[in-house]
């Protein structure tokens, strides 16, 4: 029997597989669409450092014959914007991005806005729009499609405008099926859970019925951005030792390994070829495959590689967390707390923990989560998490705390690799290493959240007393007053006063 | 027999009057110096109540509880005690009277309620305790009524019945021992004894055989334990006309106990005076009545003889006669009830019986 093997292109792969890139169905795809397009412009923003803006709109366009919906989706940033050369091929091109580089970035797969934009041709054959400035002389509007089998883009219309005003930013609009309806619950918590995360940013939202949601921004400090990195060893896999060998132009493995990996120094090279017994002369294009799997082993098993330092990770940092949850859930406590670099597998994570109490935050059966990878909320397979197990692992009573408290949760996880457990990313595996660090973050926010509960118990109880002594105390006053035949009753407030300075005997 | 303390009721109702006026003047005092007033009153626990052979009554030793409202668990019961003090106060001095389900209902009136019935019983108790007389002193009165009938003239000191004067063989179905009858002065008698008994039924078998006439006695009808008000009325009897006094209880440890409060008191009133009457006898029916009569009997059940071995231990009963009856009710396991003696005729218990026990005890 023969077989048949075709090379297929990544448009192409990923038009046959789109489950995993998160466009399961009509509900998330449109989740999807959304997100992945926020997400791009928050990138874009923050990139040069400006607060953002963003404006999304989905219209109603029509029905199927299948019962689901067309819609317009149109989203608009203030942004970096895309310099015109590379307009075509980073919306019309699968895996073309500017995310395959070593530092944090929201984009998931660096294809997200690509995918959304293919998912829309793909259910409804309609071209995209894409409008840009860099915020120079001129403004390009390009209208393309994507030649799914050669992945490429089709350009079926290209304009230059003058950009009188000094705009820049990118404004995306295609059409695409999907169930806003069924999906609404998840965009509006993925709106709201986004504003938490980026409280700097202002995101305006008009869904198909119409409405407007607002989120504004309470501040315009932003965390300072993520630097570029280098690959650290413990990290690495024969796949990306074969590819840096092949980009290399050091001559020799001490260079090799001083130019291209994280936190290595001549020293440490040096120990380690020792180590590895690899002659430190030796040319990396002429190591041979097995010479490269032992490479990639003796990377893993050295000890004496420096962590890798957490400068290319942007954590929110604790004032904007507790800026966001002040402004979203509006709770009567906050206790934030930003966990000390570490690191699992050679990757660098940080973990942000916060714990929110009372005022506006709802009573449920249940402590309410909110997970965060590289500040993108994730909405779905709560219950899988390793936050949740976590959070269910805990002895709460400890911190006299119970599940039907209004207290919601939040935890936010950033790493240059944040380990997913499945494709779907949507939910984080318990990595020994990062469970220890979430695990004592919200211990951190709970003796917090403890000792503001206790302090409010004293508070409490203390109301509770002087307003007992303030019912009974004129009572006595009155009666005794009359019982002795006298006129002027003697005055309390000398003894309702040391009641609330001393906290009597009780 | 004309009474030597006409004004007696009167004087201790002064005397009332005064002690509630004293109780609330130091609390106003200790609040006018800026200080939370405090209180110090007998302890009423288990462990400060003794029995006192020579008054012949419980009472309550030397450890004191301190009521402060400084305290946060004691401000509530401080202040409805000043309360009850101060209703007391307008009770007794504008002459009405109340019963304890009224002061329940009445505190909500001034905001201060009581959370139930017992809890307002107890502060009542605490008043009884502080000012050294029993709530009947200040006008506050049980539901329960019991009656008298006999010779004797009495004059109320009610509002609307000043001088008024009754005597207390009016009325065939007897007197109401009430309010009105409590505070009474007594004008005078011509009985030389007063025979209390514990039922309705042979209270009013007595009267229709003219045991009044015929024994020259009061009859007092105690409607099972005697109210506390009937125990004073018996003590006055005693104290004041100096009449002896004689005690017909059903025969079983339930009647002898109902003898032994008018006569000892009980552990309760150990903060109480002039609710005993020591000199009193329990004339029957005794349990070697039950024998020497051959009375038809009922069998003790386990609640009856464990209650026998109670009273054999309790120091109120220590007397040989006490003994002797507890002894013989163990022994014959029977008890018997007034009205056995019909078993003999209408008018046995009357004719035969009464006076052999007079003259016994």
């Amino acid at each position: 029997m023969a077989q048949t093997f075709e090379e297929i292109s990544p448009a192409d792969f990923f038009y046959r597989n789109r489950d995993i890139a998160g466009f399961t169905n009509p509900t998330r795809a449109i989740f999807t669409a959304i997100r992945e397009l926020v997400e791009n412009s928050l990138d874009a923003a923050e990139q040069i450092g400006v607060p953002p803006d963003i404006y999304v709109r989905l219209t109603l366009e029509g029905k199927t014959t299948h019962g689901t919906e067309i819609y317009k989706l149109r989203i608009e940033d203030n942004g970096s914007g895309i310099p015109p050369r590379y307009i075509p091929a980073a919306f019309g091109q699968v895996l073309f991005g500017s995310k395959y580089k070593l530092k944090q970035m929201r984009g998931t797969f660096g294809l997200g806005g690509t995918m959304a934009i293919l998912y829309g041709q793909i259910t409804t054959h309609r071209p995209a729009y894409v409008v840009s400035s860099t915020g120079g002389a001129r403004i390009f509007m390009y209208r393309l499609m994507i030649d799914i089998q050669r992945n490429r883009p089709i350009i079926l219309e290209k304009r230059t405008m003058l950009n009188k005003t000094g705009w820049r930013g990118t404004i995306v609009e295609f059409s695409l099926e999907g169930d806003y309806f069924r999906a609404m619950p998840k965009i509006l918590e993925y709106f709201k859970q986004t504003a938490v995360m980026n409280p700097y940013a202002n995101l305006t939202f008009v869904d198909p019925r119409g409405r407007l949601y607002i989120f504004r921004r309470v501040t315009t400090r932003m965390p300072p951005p993520p630097k570029e990195t280098k690959p650290h060893p413990y990290g690495i896999d024969v796949e990306l030792l074969q590819r840096l060998i092949q980009i290399t132009d050091c001559k020799n493995m001490l260079d090799f390994l001083k130019k291209h990996f994280h936190r290595i120094g001549d020293n440490i090279a040096r120990k380690f070829l020792e180590f590895a017994e690899i002659d430190f002369l030796k040319d990396p294009k002429k190591l041979t495959h097995d010479e490269i799997v032992h490479l990639a082993r003796a990377m893993k098993s050295f000890p004496d590689f420096l962590p890798p330092d957490a400068s290319c990770l942007s954590p929110l940092g604790e004032e904007l967390l507790r800026a966001g949850i002040l402004k979203e859930l509006k709770p009567e406590f906050i206790a934030v707390c930003q966990r000390k670099p570490s690191t699992y597998a050679g990757h660098p994570f940080i973990v942000e923990v916060a714990v929110a109490y009372g005022g506006e935050i709802p009573r449920k059966n249940d402590f309410i989560l909110y997970r965060f990878a590289n500040r993108i909320p994730l909405l779905y397979d709560e219950a899988s998490d390793v936050s949740f197990k976590v959070i269910h692992s805990i002895n709460w009573r400890r911190y006299r705390v119970t599940p039907d408290m209004p207290i919601a949760i939040l935890v936010h996880i950033c790493s240059t690799k944040i380990p997913y457990k499945t494709v779907g990313k949507e939910f984080i595996a318990d990595r020994p290493e990062v469970k220890k660090e979430i695990l004592n973050g919200i211990r951190e926010v709970a003796r917090q959240l403890q000792r503001y509960l206790s302090k409010r118990e004293y508070a409490e109880r203390q109301r509770r007393r002087l307003n007992i002594f303030a019912k009974y105390l004129p009572k006595i006053a009155e009666f005794s007053t009359k019982l002795a035949g006298m006129e002027q009753p003697p005055d309390i407030n000398g003894l309702l006063r040391s009641v609330e300075k001393l906290g009597l005997e009780s | 027999m004309v009474s030597n303390r006409k004004v007696s009721a009167l004087e201790r109702k002064k005397e009332v009057l005064e002690n509630l006026k004293r109780f609330g003047a130091e609390i106003y005092k200790q609040m006018m110096l800026g200080r939370f007033p405090q209180i110090q009153m007998p302890s009423r626990s288990i462990e400060n109540i003794y029995y006192n052979p020579e008054l012949r009554q419980y009472v309550l030793g030397n450890k004191t509880v301190r009521r402060s409202a400084r305290n946060i668990r004691h401000i509530r019961p401080f202040t409805q005690l000043v309360w009850a003090a101060y209703f007391a106060y307008e009770l007794t001095s504008q002459r009405k009277t109340s019963t304890l389900r009224d002061v329940y209902y009445s505190s909500q009136a001034y905001e201060v309620p009581f959370k139930d019935q017992p809890e307002s019983n107890s502060i009542i108790t605490d008043l009884e305790t502080v000012i050294g007389f029993s709530r009947e002193d200040f006008n506050i009165f049980p539901e329960e009524r019991s009656a008298v009938f006999g010779d004797l003239t009495i004059e109320y000191t009610v509002p609307g019945y000043e001088g008024k004067r009754l005597n207390l063989t009016s009325h065939p179905d007897g007197v109401m021992i009430g309010p009105a009858l409590t505070s009474a002065e007594f004008v005078k008698t011509s009985a030389d004894k007063v025979i209390a008994i514990e039922k309705g039924g042979l209270f009013t078998r007595f009267i229709e055989e003219r045991v009044h006439e015929k024994f020259n006695a009061i009859l007092v009808l105690t409607a099972g334990q005697a109210p506390r008000a009937t125990r004073h009325f018996i003590h006055r009897l005693n104290k004041e006309l100096e009449l002896p006094v004689y005690i017909f209880t059903d025969g079983d440890p339930w009647g002898m106990h109902i003898a032994m409060v008018i006569i000892s008191g009980s552990a309760n009133a150990a903060h109480l005076r002039e609710l005993t009457t020591p000199d009193a006898k329990w004339s029957g029916v005794w349990a070697t009545d039950i024998v020497d009569y051959k009375l038809p009997t009922d069998p003790l059940t386990e609640i009856d003889i464990k209650r026998l071995y109670e009273l054999q231990r309790d120091p109120r009963y220590k007397d040989k006669l006490w003994q002797r009856e507890i002894k013989t009710f163990l022994k014959i396991r029977r008890k018997a009830e007034q009205e056995a003696f019909s078993r003999y005729g209408l008018t046995y218990i009357v004719d035969e019986y009464l006076p052999a026990k007079l003259e016994e005890t």
